[in-house]
């Protein structure tokens, strides 16, 4: 299967942060709350490590 | 040795919410959230299932590399331990000789990381279902 790389950050953040939000906090509004927190961070920080990347590349 | 399992023994007797606990934790290191559907908990328990399954599949289907047991290299072997946080999706992998070709495309080695990732990922939520086994956790 061929995916994009961003398509794969996305599905892995997605994946992490439910497990996360489920398993670090104990109430359900807590949890879904975390969960997003962890996805915003995931994706957030991927994308800036990739202007990082792209501008120590030039 | 006898000693030490008849402790154990009378332990498990003696809190049978013990022995339970790591019944629940067993199930959930084999099953993907079977640790949580034994402790009522329906929906946490469908959400590890489905987030370890898509994770897990998601890096085969990128051809990701399913590690088996060496004596290797370092990593060689985190990796194994770290497939091994999904017990049953490992066994599967293995049996059907999934995950066996080598790693050639940048996309590949994102999915071996997918899967050790995903039995990481179980392993913590296996822990999480003794938890809540155990009363420390709702």
């Amino acid at each position: 299967m061929m995916m994009s790389h961003f398509t794969a950050v996305l599905i892995f953040a997605a994946c992490v942060s439910v497990v996360f939000g489920i398993t670090q906090r104990s109430e359900t509004r807590a949890m879904v709350k975390y969960g997003l927190y962890c996805f915003g961070l995931f994706v957030v920080g991927t994308i800036a490590a990739s202007w990082a990347m792209a501008l120590i590349k030039r | 040795m006898a000693t030490s399992q008849a402790q154990a023994q009378k332990l498990a007797e003696a809190n049978p919410r013990t022995a339970r606990a790591y019944g629940v934790f067993f199930a959930g290191w084999v099953v993907p959230g079977a640790g949580h559907f034994m402790e009522r908990r329906w929906w946490r328990g469908l959400l590890v299932f489905a987030a370890v399954v898509v994770l897990f599949s998601c890096g085969l289907a990128m051809g990701g590399k399913v590690y088996s047991p060496n004596a290797g290299d370092v990593l060689d072997i985190l990796g194994f331990f770290g497939d091994m946080g999904a017990a049953g999706l490992y066994a599967l992998a293995r049996i059907a000789g999934w995950g066996a070709a080598p790693v050639q495309i940048v996309v590949a080695d994102y999915g071996t990381k997918f899967v050790v990732v995903a039995g990481l990922l179980n392993f913590i939520a296996a822990v999480d279902a003794h938890d809540i086994a155990l009363g420390k956790k709702r």
